[in-house]
């Protein structure tokens, strides 16, 4: 086990340097550096810059070396937790970001968590009960929910809560609460808006989840030792969760690494959407205007939340799994 | 029990494969078939995913006679009918049969709310006409024409589904947008199906270190949610590009993450097909790798490649629609169906006039029957369905 956790966290040490790396070239893609942006921005609004200004942020980050250099400086900063200074803003991205990126951790375990409760029972039920009208209905059902892009459904439905009830349900807080340190009551209000996006951006991986898990399911339900068991008497519940359960459920685990990245992709959208303050909006908000050390930091939170995240799902299938800890993680 | 003993016996001649024939149960015509007909044919069974065939066709079929369909041009405004809702085909008038016809339209300014407001005045009617001469256009920029398959009637209007905030007829912008969103999911999966073929056949191939590498690639891109990185270099494409430049940046943008899933299927399939004996024939008789992947390789399993990229197209038009719809990836005066959306972003303007969500509609069911042409081909491929 300590053998496959140390070849794991080094896979992620190496798949962290190669996103630090590609993220940084995107950064540096639109033409010019962040100050000349900054600067044409400023005069073009006819005010003059500060020439000590400039100085000390192209010192602070290194513009005038090289790009080699520049990457470690930035690579380095984000290691001590430095990411860098928002011109938008006129902050550190630090202080910009505020429990943005605690309530987009939030966001996204909870739709995984949804996901999972959803996806789970139905997922078990279409299999079991294969070609009848509720495995029909479910599956249509599913099918819709994979072909609808997510920020469309969450347009949908703040249209119809728009013309239904006159509220707006964007938003991840009551308006009062906003800006607020953290309190009981504002937790508590966070929990009564959070189901509507979790339910949004998880809709689509909750069909792809039920539609796998069926197929695996009755896989297993085919095979010799179900038949087996069935003859050896055992009741049909009693068979369905001693075998055929365990074996499918596998790939339901291991799912994870196709369903986080679907799902941190459509929470950024949908955040966009539903104005939620999560790092989403941000992010957009700062390719749109270029604010590209913020962007880069976005960039590397999502995908840290990305691989973070398979790490703990891959040590929790290590630790369900004796095959995958004994070959090295080898799948 | 007096039949003991007895055997029987039969007289008719001995015919060693009759048995064969009648047990197979198969038509002399499925026999003879060629591959291409039985999937053709196990296609066929499969209902829905024929119907979706059709469906797509038709769109297909339809965005290369975009002009001639569309009542109006893309960009034609009707400044007195801003954000009109859609005008209701009518068949009869005061119980007298006309055929299809739409009354004419009054417009007024509430000075109060500051709303337009239009009333039907049942008094005009205009007929609709088929195959009649409306807005002039340059057919795909080559020659001057005027005909369209619906226009209004003389004097009138015809806004089926509604105009925009600019007085632009939906109808007409939403076929205009198919031209775009339709494309660039084709356009997109056959540059990602290239890289796919030859970074997974390479490594197939090789193996080793080549395999290695590539292997990492996939998984890392894999690891990486697209949408967050999509956006990030559809905003680093230059602002003074022209839009046709844009629209070729973003099918590239998409192809550059979009390989990796068939990359692994052209590599699996090949490691256990480059020890089969016609390979290692074609290596002894000295063909070169490229064309041993190519030639004999390759073509092993086409078709399971052309129904999985049928399934790798709805993404593309999907993140396309999605990145347009933010604002980052196609921008006016282009028009696809994710930039017809972004007018939706504000829900102020959704709740007062719904029909501008209406683009919705054609991107959901053309990612739903690409699923079911997918999903269909995929069953239709596979010999042991």
């Amino acid at each position: 086990m300590i053998h496959y956790l140390v070849n794991r966290l080094v896979t992620m040490a190496v798949t962290l340097a190669v996103i630090s790396v590609l993220v940084f070239t995107i950064i540096q893609l639109p033409p010019g550096d962040y100050l000349t942006t900054y600067i044409a921005e400023l005069e073009a609004q006819g005010e003059s810059v500060a020439d000590d200004k400039i100085k000390f942020l192209r010192e602070q980050y290194g513009l005038d070396k090289s790009l080699v250099e520049q990457y470690f400086v930035w690579a380095t900063g984000l290691l001590h937790g430095d990411l860098g200074y928002s011109f938008e803003y006129e902050k550190p991205v630090a202080e910009v970001v505020g429990d943005r990126m605690f309530l987009s951790i939030l966001l996204n375990a909870a739709t995984i968590m949804f996901v999972y409760i959803v996806a789970f029972p139905i997922g078990v039920y279409t299999a079991v009960n294969q070609y009848s009208t509720g495995d029909y209905f479910l599956s249509f059902i599913g099918l819709l929910g994979l072909a609808t892009p997510n920020f469309l459904l969450a347009l949908i439905l703040l249209y119809f809560a728009n013309v239904w009830f006159g509220t707006s349900i964007g938003g991840l807080m009551d308006p009062e609460f906003i800006d607020q340190p953290w309190s009981f009551a504002k937790a508590l209000s966070v929990l009564e808006h959070l189901w509507v996006p979790v339910f949004v951006i998880g809709t689509a991986g909750t069909a792809g989840m039920i539609r796998r898990l069926r197929a695996n399911l009755l896989d297993e339900l085919q095979k010799q030792y179900v038949v087996t068991g069935r003859a050896k008497g055992l009741s049909e519940g009693k068979l369905l969760r001693k075998y055929p359960l365990r074996m499918a459920l596998n790939p339901f685990v291991a799912d994870i690494g196709s369903l986080l990245p679907e799902v941190v992709s459509g929470s950024v959208i949908v955040s966009a959407v539903m104005s939620l303050p999560t790092t989403g909006p941000m992010l957009l908000s700062s390719l749109q205007s270029q604010d590209m050390f913020l962007a880069g930091s976005f960039l590397m939170f999502l995908a840290l939340l990305t691989v973070v995240g398979m790490l703990i799902s891959d040590i929790l299938l290590g630790v369900l799994d004796p095959r995958i800890r004994l070959t090295g993680g080898k799948r | 029990m007096a039949e003991t003993g007895t055997h029987y016996v039969c007289d008719a001649p001995f015919d060693p494969v009759a048995d064969e024939a009648a047990g197979s149960g198969l038509s002399d015509a499925y026999l003879k078939a060629s591959q291409g007909q039985l999937i053709w044919w196990r296609f066929k069974r499969h209902k829905v995913a024929y119907a979706a065939l059709f469906v797509l066709l038709f769109s297909y079929f339809s965005i290369i006679v975009t002009e001639f369909l569309a009542p109006y041009n893309l960009h034609t405004r009707h400044t007195d009918y801003i954000f009109l809702p859609p005008q209701q085909v009518h068949l009869f008038h005061d119980g007298l049969f006309i055929g299809p016809f739409v009354y004419g339209i009054d417009g007024v300014l509430n000075l109060d709310t500051l709303e337009r407001e239009y009333s039907e005045d049942t008094t005009r009617i205009y007929p609709i006409r088929v195959f009649c001469s409306g807005d002039p256009y340059k057919f795909w920029g080559l020659f001057d024409a005027d005909n369209h398959l619906i226009c209004p009637g003389e004097g009138g209007t015809l806004f089926l589904l509604g105009t925009d905030k600019l007085g632009r007829d939906m109808l007409s912008r939403l076929l205009y947008g198919g031209r775009i969103s339709l494309t660039v999911g084709l356009i997109g999966v056959g540059l990602s199906f290239f890289l796919g073929l030859l970074l997974g056949g390479v490594a197939g191939y090789f193996g080793g270190w080549v395999d290695n590498i590539v292997q990492r690639a996939i998984e890392i891109l894999q690891s990486l949610p697209h949408l967050p990185l999509w956006m990030a270099l559809t905003a680093a494409l230059p602002v003074l590009w022209s839009p046709l430049l844009v629209y070729f940046g973003l099918t590239i943008i998409l192809a550059l993450l979009g390989w990796t899933g068939l990359a692994r299927a052209v590599r699996s399939k090949l490691l256990a097909l480059r020890e089969e004996d016609f390979c290692v024939a074609a290596q002894l008789m000295g063909a070169k790798p490229a064309r041993i992947i190519s030639w004999h390789l390759l073509p092993n399993f086409m078709s399971h490649l052309i129904a999985s990229i049928t399934l790798a197209i709805p993404s593309m038009i999907l993140a396309e629609t999605a990145l347009s719809f933010l604002g980052l990836g196609l921008r006016p005066p282009i028009t696809s169906w994710g930039v017809l959306l972004a007018e939706a972003q504000n829900i102020e303007a959704v709740a007062l006039y719904p029909w501008i969500m209406l683009p919705m509609l054609p991107v959901v069911i053309t990612v739903l029957a690409f699923n079911f042409l997918g999903d269909g081909l995929r069953d239709a491929v596979d010999p042991h369905s």
